[in-house]
C-alpha cells in the first residue's frame, strides 16, 4: 500500500526566459509506515518537492497521490488534516509574538477540535515539552525546544504523512539526536509515514528505510539503507556525495 | 508559591496562564521602556499634557473667550497673567490649557484614522500581490505625489474649514506612508516559514493578514505613527495658522500664533507661547517615539 | 619548541544583563604555534566569541578581560583602537561563516579585492590587479578574470568563500581565524575550501584557529583541538586522537552523532553534568 505516489513531477519557478525547473521528471514511491530519504547538494531540488506537495511551490505538472487520492491544484482543509512539514529552521518557522499555547490552539481549532485545552496539553507531553512551556514565546525557547513545538504543530491534525525539510540542520549535534530519537518514537507511536529531506547522509541513514538521491532537480537513484551503509551506490554522483560524507 | 512578590510572578519563565504570559510579556516590554530616560521624559510630557486638557477648567485662571480690550498684550509676568494677553486681552496661558484639548483631539483622531488606512492598504496590497497590488500601490502613489499641506489645503477647500474636515484632511495625506511600511513589512513576512506552516493548516488568507501579519506591522506603525505626531500637529498647526483649521475664537494653538504674527516684533510672547507649547508636545512625541522603537521592534528586541 | 605566535591567558568576554553579567567566555588559556588549531563546541559555548575576543571585536557593552593576549610577545589588550585596526587584516585576518554578508554587494570582486590590498600596501592600481588575480589564482579560481568582473551574487557559496580567503591572505597575515568557514557549504565544496585553507596555511607558516561545531570535520582538518562547554575548554587533544577523548561532554557529543558504519535505533542523548560548567578551564597551553 502506497501512502505517497510521485509521478513525472516537474517544478519550476519564473516564467518565459527566467523560468528555472527546479524539479525535472521526479518519480517515487512511500510505503504506508515507511521512511522515505531525499538527499542531495543545495539546490538540488529536495526541498522544492515537498514544496510542491503541500502547494507551497504551485507551479508543477505530473501527479501527485497521496493515500490512492490524486492531490489536486487547490487543496481542501482535509488535505493538510493528512499532510504536515516540518520547516529546516525552528527559528523562522514559529510566528515572533505567537506563544506556544496561541500556536498549537490555533492550529487545533482551523481542524475543527473542539476539546482545545487536553489537545494542547497533550501535544505538548508527547513532544516532550511538558506543560511548563505553554505559554512562553518563542524568544524564551532554545532551538531544539522550538523545533519541539514546530512539530507539535505538524502533529495536531494527527497526519498520516509527515513532511521533514532537514528538521536538525539548524541545530547542534546533541540536539540533533534529541529530535531524531523523538521523530523516531513519535513514528512508532502514531504509525507515521516520513518523507525526510537531508543533505546529511548519516542522518538519513539513521532515520529512513529507502533514499533517492537527487542533483540538479532529477532523482539519480533510488537505493535501499543498507545498500547506502554497505557504500554500494550504482550512479557515480551517489558515490561521490558518499565519499564526501564519511 | 505564596511568597512569590509581584514582580516575581510577572518576570516568571514560566507562565501559568495566557493572561499571566501578556501581563509578563508587557510587564518586560514597560521594563525595556523604563530604562530609557528621554523616553520616558516623553511620556511624561504627553501624561501631563492629557492631565491639563482634562483638568483644563480647574487649572484655567481665566476663561479663554473672555475679551478684556483694556488689558491687551500684557507682558509676561503682568498681574494675573503669567504669560500675559493677547490682542483681544485674553489670557494666554487659559488658552494653551484649553488649546491642549484641541490639540489632544486631533492628534487622537489623526492616529485613529491615518495608520489604520494604511495598515489596512498596505497588509492587502503586500498579501494579495497582482492586479489589488498594482491599483493600491498607484494610488497611493497619487497621494504620495503632492505636498502634505498643499493636499491638506485642497481638501479642507473643498470640505469648508473648520476643526473636523482639518483633521481629515490631514488623515487623508497622512496615509500613504504608512501603507507603503505595511506593505514593505508584509512583503518580507508573506514569504516567512510561519506564515507558510499556517498555510499548512488551510488557513485563508483573511485571517493570515489579520491574526498574522498585523500584529507584526502594527509595532513599526505604532512607532512610526508616534514620530509623526509631531509633523501632524504641525500641519493642524499650519492649517490653524493659514485660517483653515480652527476657526477663531477657538484656542488653537497654530491660530493663536496665526493670530499672535501681526505683533512679533514689539509683544514676541503673544505668538512665541503657543509656539513653545506646539514644540514642547512634538519633541514629546519624538522621544516617546524613540523608546517605543526600542520596546516594540521585533528584530532588535531578541 | 618555538614561541607561540599567539599566547592567551585567562580570558573573559562579559556582558551586562538585566539579569546580572553573563559571562559568555570564562578563564580561556591557549597558545597558538604554526599550527591549525580547532575549537570546537555547541552554540552558545563561547567558541565564535573566543574568535571575536582575539580581535577586540566584541561590541560594547561587551568587555573582554584576559591577563593577556600577546600576538608575537605583545599584548593586544594594551594596544589602542587605532594600532588594533593595523592588527586586524593585517597580522590577524578572519573569515566567517557566511561569505554573503562579508562583501560588498554593489562593487565587484575585483574592485574590492584591489581595494583590501591597496588598503595594506602602497601599490599601484595596476600593480595591485595582478595581485589579486594571483591571489584568485592560489585559491583555485580557475577563470580569475572573469570573477575579477563578477558582483558577489553571481557566486555560489563555495566560489565566495574562497574569494573571502583570497583576500584575507591579501596582507600576508600570520594568523587566520576561520569561523565555521564551510558550514554554508556542501559537503563536496567543503573539502575543496579546506584543502585550499590548508596549503595556504602550510606553505605560509601561519597559524589557522579553526571554530566549528563539526567534530570529524575538526578531528579531520586539524592539528590540535580545544573542545569549548559553557565558555571554558572542558578538553584539549591532538586533533587525530579526539575520538579517544576522555571527558564525558566530548565522549556524549561523539556518541549523539548518527553513524553510517554503526547502524543504531536509538542516539545516545547527551545527558548534561552541571559540574562541567563549574569545573575550572582547562589549559590549552603548551
Amino acid at each position: 500500500m502506497s501512502m505517497l505516489n510521485i509521478e513525472g513531477l516537474n517544478v519550476w519557478f519564473g516564467r518565459d526566459r527566467d523560468r528555472v525547473d527546479a524539479v525535472k521528471g521526479a518519480s517515487f514511491d512511500v510505503g504506508t509506515g515507511e521512511s522515505f530519504g531525499l538527499v542531495g547538494e543545495s539546490g538540488s531540488g529536495k526541498s522544492t518537492i515537498l514544496r510542491a506537495i503541500t502547494g507551497l511551490a504551485p507551479t508543477w505538472s505530473g501527479r501527485i497521490t497521496v493515500d490512492g487520492r490524486a492531490v489536486e491544484k487547490a487543496r481542501p482543509r482535509a488535505f493538510y488534516k493528512q499532510v504536515q512539514m516540518v520547516f529546516q529552521d525552528p527559528y523562522a518557522s514559529l510566528h515572533p509574538r505567537h506563544s506556544v499555547d496561541a500556536v498549537l490552539a490555533e492550529t487545533l481549532k482551523l481542524h475543527g477540535f473542539t476539546d482545545i485545552d487536553a489537545r494542547v496539553a497533550k501535544l505538548l507531553d508527547d513532544v516532550g515539552l511538558g506543560q511548563k512551556f505553554r505559554f512562553r514565546y518563542p524568544h524564551q525557547l532554545s532551538g531544539g525546544q522550538r523545533q519541539r513545538v514546530a512539530i507539535a504543530r505538524a502533529l495536531a491534525p494527527e497526519p498520516q504523512l509527515l513532511l521533514l525539510d532537514e528538521p536538525t540542520s539548524a541545530l547542534d549535534v546533541s540536539v540533533q539526536a534529541e529530535i531524531l530519537n523523538l521523530l523516531a518514537d513519535l513514528r512508532q507511536g502514531h504509525g507515521l509515514t516520513f518523507l525526510m529531506v537531508s543533505h546529511d547522509l548519516s542522518v538519513v541513514g539513521h532515520m529512513c528505510d529507502r533514499l533517492a538521491v537527487m542533483k540538479d532537480g532529477e532523482i539519480v537513484e533510488v537505493m535501499d539503507v543498507a545498500a547506502l551503509r554497505a557504500m554500494k551506490a550504482t550512479h557515480p554522483y551517489s558515490q561521490h556525495l558518499l565519499q564526501a560524507s564519511v | 508559591m505564596a511568597d512569590m512578590t509581584l514582580r516575581q510572578w510577572l518576570l516568571t519563565d514560566t507562565p501559568t496562564s495566557r493572561r499571566h504570559a501578556k501581563l509578563s510579556a508587557l510587564y518586560q516590554g514597560w521594563l525595556a521602556f523604563r530604562s530609557n530616560t528621554m523616553a520616558m521624559i516623553g511620556l511624561g510630557i504627553l501624561l501631563l499634557l492629557v492631565f491639563i486638557a482634562a483638568a483644563a477648567p480647574l487649572l484655567a485662571p481665566h476663561d479663554p473667550f473672555v475679551q478684556n480690550l483694556g488689558n491687551r498684550l500684557a507682558p509676561l509676568g503682568s498681574e494675573g497673567h503669567l504669560l500675559g494677553t493677547d490682542s483681544l486681552g485674553r489670557d494666554i496661558l487659559s488658552r494653551l490649557i484649553y488649546g491642549a484639548r484641541i490639540t489632544l483631539y486631533i492628534v487622537a483622531l489623526v492616529a485613529l484614522i491615518a495608520p489604520v488606512v494604511g495598515l489596512l492598504v498596505g497588509t492587502v496590497s503586500g498579501y494579495v500581490g497582482g492586479w489589488v497590488d498594482i491599483v493600491l500601490m498607484r494610488i497611493t502613489d497619487i497621494f504620495l505625489a503632492f505636498p502634505r499641506l498643499v493636499l491638506a489645503l485642497a481638501f479642507v477647500a473643498a470640505l469648508g474649514a473648520g476643526i473636523e474636515n482639518a483633521v481629515i484632511a490631514i488623515s487623508l495625506t497622512a496615509w500613504p506612508p504608512y501603507a507603503r511600511i505595511a506593505r514593505a513589512e508584509t512583503l518580507t513576512i508573506r514569504s516567512s516559514d510561519y506564515i507558510a506552516a499556517i498555510k499548512l493548516q488551510g488557513a485563508g488568507g483573511l485571517r493570515i493578514i489579520t491574526k498574522h501579519i498585523w500584529p507584526l506591522c502594527i509595532s513599526s506603525l505604532i512607532v512610526r505613527v508616534t514620530l509623526d505626531m509631531a509633523g501632524i500637529i504641525l500641519a493642524a498647526a499650519g492649517l490653524g495658522f493659514l485660517g483653515l483649521g480652527a476657526q477663531p475664537p477657538s484656542p488653537e494653538w497654530g491660530a493663536m500664533i496665526s493670530e499672535g504674527r501681526r505683533f512679533i516684533l514689539d509683544h514676541w510672547w503673544v505668538a512665541t507661547m503657543p509656539g513653545l507649547a506646539i514644540f514642547t508636545v512634538s519633541l514629546a512625541f519624538n522621544l516617546l517615539g524613540d523608546g517605543l522603537r526600542d520596546v516594540l521592534d521585533p528584530k532588535a528586541g531578541e | 619548541m618555538m614561541d607561540p605566535l599567539l599566547d592567551i591567558e585567562n580570558l573573559w568576554v562579559r556582558f551586562p544583563t538585566r539579569q546580572g553579567v553573563f559571562d559568555a567566555v570564562r578563564g580561556v588559556s591557549f597558545t597558538l604555534g604554526r599550527e591549525r588549531l580547532g575549537i570546537v563546541g555547541e552554540s552558545g559555548s563561547g567558541k565564535s566569541m573566543t574568535g571575536r575576543a582575539i580581535l577586540r571585536l566584541i561590541r560594547p557593552p561587551g568587555r573582554v578581560e584576559a591577563e593577556h593576549i600577546k600576538l608575537d610577545g605583545v599584548d593586544l589588550l594594551q594596544k589602542s583602537e587605532k594600532e588594533m585596526r593595523d592588527v586586524r587584516g593585517e597580522r590577524i585576518s578572519m573569515v566567517m561563516q557566511d561569505p554573503k554578508f562579508s562583501l560588498n554587494p554593489v562593487m565587484t570582486i575585483g574592485d574590492q579585492i584591489i581595494e583590501a590590498y591597496r588598503l595594506h600596501n602602497n601599490a599601484s592600481k595596476s600593480e595591485a590587479r595582478s595581485k589579486a588575480l594571483e591571489m584568485l589564482g592560489a585559491v583555485s579560481i580557475r577563470d580569475p578574470e572573469r570573477v575579477m568582473r563578477a558582483y558577489p551574487h553571481e557566486m555560489s557559496g563555495g566560489m565566495g568563500q574562497r574569494i573571502m580567503i583570497a583576500m584575507m591572505l591579501i596582507p600576508n597575515p600570520q594568523i587566520l581565524i576561520a569561523d565555521e568557514p564551510t558550514s554554508a557549504l556542501d559537503v563536496s565544496v567543503q573539502r575543496q575550501v579546506l584543502d585550499i585553507m590548508d596549503r595556504l596555511v602550510k606553505e605560509r607558516g601561519m597559524g589557522l584557529i579553526f571554530i566549528s561545531h563539526d567534530l570529524n570535520l575538526v578531528a579531520d582538518f586539524c592539528d590540535r583541538v580545544l573542545i569549548m562547554y559553557a565558555g571554558r575548554i572542558v578538553e584539549v587533544c591532538d586533533a587525530d586522537k579526539l575520538h579517544d577523548a576522555q571527558h564525558p561532554y566530548t565522549r556524549g557529543l561523539l556518541n549523539s552523532l548518527p553513524r553510517l558504519d554503526t547502524p543504531r535505533d536509538r542516539l545516545d542523548v547527551l545527558e548534561r553534568d552541571p559540574a562541567w560548567s563549574d569545573a575550572s578551564s582547562v589549559s590549552g597551553r603548551i
